[in-house]
């Protein structure tokens, strides 16, 4: 099992970044240690700003910055970054088209029994309900950095949803397809097309495995990209099969399951079926149990394929 | 125009005129925050169309984006955009000259319009210029009711941690907001005790629609080092005219035809005065 969040190699990136360009900035709200920009700080303090537990302060500071030529990475927990600085996402970074890349630490469940204050599963909806604001959630630490070095090279606001622990490693070292705004698909079949993002990705393609055990064949893509959503990578995998599941680890509601709908419903309508987190608080535990109790692990995302078929 | 006393009312009349064509508009705040922008706009910052690409000219951000009528007087004068375009076409169908900062205009920095961003928003421009050696100023203007919000204490707190002594915040005191007095709705008569506890310079600029006593706060702010500095201008919504003086109920108001003659009287008359002063 890896060992390397995908915070870290973030961290591990802009440090990297920072070393060749004296505008990367990385802020934080007090989260440098949950955020792993420890290291960043402790390199490059000059190109590090701290405001304290102030996340509306953290992203108007960012877009203030960019819009002086800076490249500010915001580092805050999800559910804080995404719902309580959301005037200052939506106003200041995406309706002022500022540079700022706003990354949502520990996402999703990632805090456990922390409950539902601590939880982000609301900010695919609220973040792809914004003009201008492009939404990624990486499936593991080696997507996580082809997409940071891809986001280095762009100007336009972004945010990006990681959790807090490591997790499996869904690619092959050296050997990462990635593309930007490109959807991976990480496996071809007719029956079933299964379209998951973030840690839902490694419990799909292994419920992909599962399924084959029993002579179904299920695809299985990678949507980073919530926004822009690869319309082609659906409509090609849907097109081929005879049914869509979704997985996500965040509310029923707005995230990629609803996208996902709307993109099948219009262009090649057949059944879809969403797996998510419910629309209530969420049982106390941690991640990988409130997963396995939610049926959001390779056996509840076989068994849901089965059931649809 | 070299009057900049005389100026600030024949921009209060383009203001005027804007919110008459587009039949809509935040007048008395647009009117008591008119000589601010003057100030700032003619004489203290280095700001023109010629040199909005270069990164050392100074920096400003609306904070009050309501009072975007007196602001498109200002920046037409200034000579971004024409005058003639902006009362043509303002908050019309399809217009880019809508009732908030829009920073797909020239000049204009940053959106705005939903209040308590503009102070957060320049500790991020003035910490830039602190961590690239610059030398720019950066200013906001903010409206006296947006102090309730919460966000501007924090870039307050972050400005003077950061030692933004290159940051000048003016608040628009006219104490009047949409629902009444501003000490009613929510009281902080207590400004400068609160933004000197949060390590501001503070400057009470007894009358902040005069020019000249705008200008020497602003060449203050300018010599005080290690911290950020905040101008309470203490204005008079509507100022112009008796018509719309020290109401609230011309916060967001299109005067009727006997109001307009009068209004229009009365800024003609202040400003031949001013001209022969």
């Amino acid at each position: 099992m890896n060992k390397i969040a995908n915070r870290q190699v973030i961290c591990d990136v802009l440090v990297e970044a920072a070393k060749e360009d004296k505008d990367v900035v990385a802020l934080c709200s007090d989260s440098r240690g949950s955020a792993s920009m420890t290291k960043f700080a402790d390199t490059y303090p000059e190109q590090f700003v701290e405001v304290g537990i102030a996340e509306q302060n953290l992203v108007s500071i960012s877009a203030g910055l960019a819009k002086c030529g800076k490249k500010p990475y915001a580092s805050s927990p999800a559910s804080f970054l995404s719902t309580r600085s959301y005037e200052q996402c939506k106003v200041d970074v995406a309706y002022s088209n500022t540079n700022v890349k706003l990354i949502g630490i520990s996402g999703g469940v990632s805090y456990g029994a922390l409950g539902m204050s601590h939880h982000s599963a609301q900010d695919i909806a609220a973040m792809c309900s914004i003009p201008n604001m492009r939404v990624y959630i990486p499936s593991d630490r080696l997507q996580t950095e082809h997409l940071f070095k891809a986001l280095l090279k762009d100007e336009k606001p972004a945010y990006i949803r990681v959790g807090r622990n490591p997790v499996e490693d869904v690619y092959e070292e050296g050997n990462v397809p990635f593309e930007m705004d490109r959807a991976t698909v990480l496996r071809e079949g007719t029956d079933i097309a299964i379209i998951a993002c973030g840690e839902m990705v490694k419990p799909a393609a292994d419920a992909a495995k599962l399924l084959e055990e029993k002579g179904i064949h299920a695809a299985v893509v990678d949507m980073y990209c919530i926004k822009p959503l690869d319309k082609a990578a659906i409509v090609k995998a849907a097109s081929g099969a005879k049914a869509v599941l979704t997985v996500e680890e965040h509310a029923p509601f707005g995230g990629l399951g609803s996208m996902v709908s709307q993109v099948v419903g219009s262009e090649c309508p057949r059944k879809v079926v969403n797996l998510a987190l419910p629309d209530a608080p969420v049982i106390t535990g941690t991640s990988k149990e409130v997963f396995d109790h939610y049926g959001l692990n390779a056996e509840g995302i076989a068994k849901k394929a089965m059931e649809l078929l | 125009m070299s009057n900049l006393k005389a100026l600030a009312y024949e921009m209060r009349e383009r203001t005027i005129d804007i919110i008459v064509e587009g039949k809509t508009g935040h007048i008395g705040g647009d009117m008591s925050v008119m000589e601010i922008l003057t100030e700032l706009y003619f004489d203290q910052m280095n700001i023109s169309p010629e040199n909005m690409d270069d990164p050392d000219r100074d920096k400003f951000v609306m904070s009050k984006g309501h009072s975007m009528e007196a602001y498109y007087a200002v920046l037409a004068e200034k000579g971004f955009f024409p005058i003639e375009e902006v009362i043509e076409k303002f908050s019309k169908f399809g217009s880019k000259y809508i009732g908030h900062p829009n920073n797909k205009l020239p000049g204009i920095e940053m959106n705005s319009g939903s209040l308590g961003h503009g102070l957060p928003v320049c500790v991020g421009m003035a910490l830039a210029a602190k961590m690239n050696g610059q030398g720019y100023r950066t200013y906001t203007v903010m409206g006296d009711g947006e102090l309730a919000e919460g966000s501007v204490w924090e870039g307050a707190m972050a400005a003077s941690h950061y030692k933004l002594d290159n940051l000048c915040a003016v608040v628009d005191r006219n104490r009047l907001q949409i629902s009444g007095n501003t000490e009613d709705v929510m009281a902080h008569d207590d400004l400068h005790e609160r933004f000197r506890a949060f390590g501001w310079h503070v400057i009470d600029v007894a009358d902040g629609n005069d020019i000249s006593q705008l200008k020497a706060a602003f060449e203050e702010a300018k010599e005080t080092k290690g911290r950020p500095t905040v101008l309470i201008a203490n204005t008079v919504k509507g100022k112009g005219s008796p018509v719309m003086e020290h109401k609230a109920g011309w916060h967001h108001k299109v005067p009727n035809q006997e109001e307009l003659a009068q209004i229009r009287k009365d800024l003609k008359e202040r400003k031949e005065a001013l001209l022969h002063e």
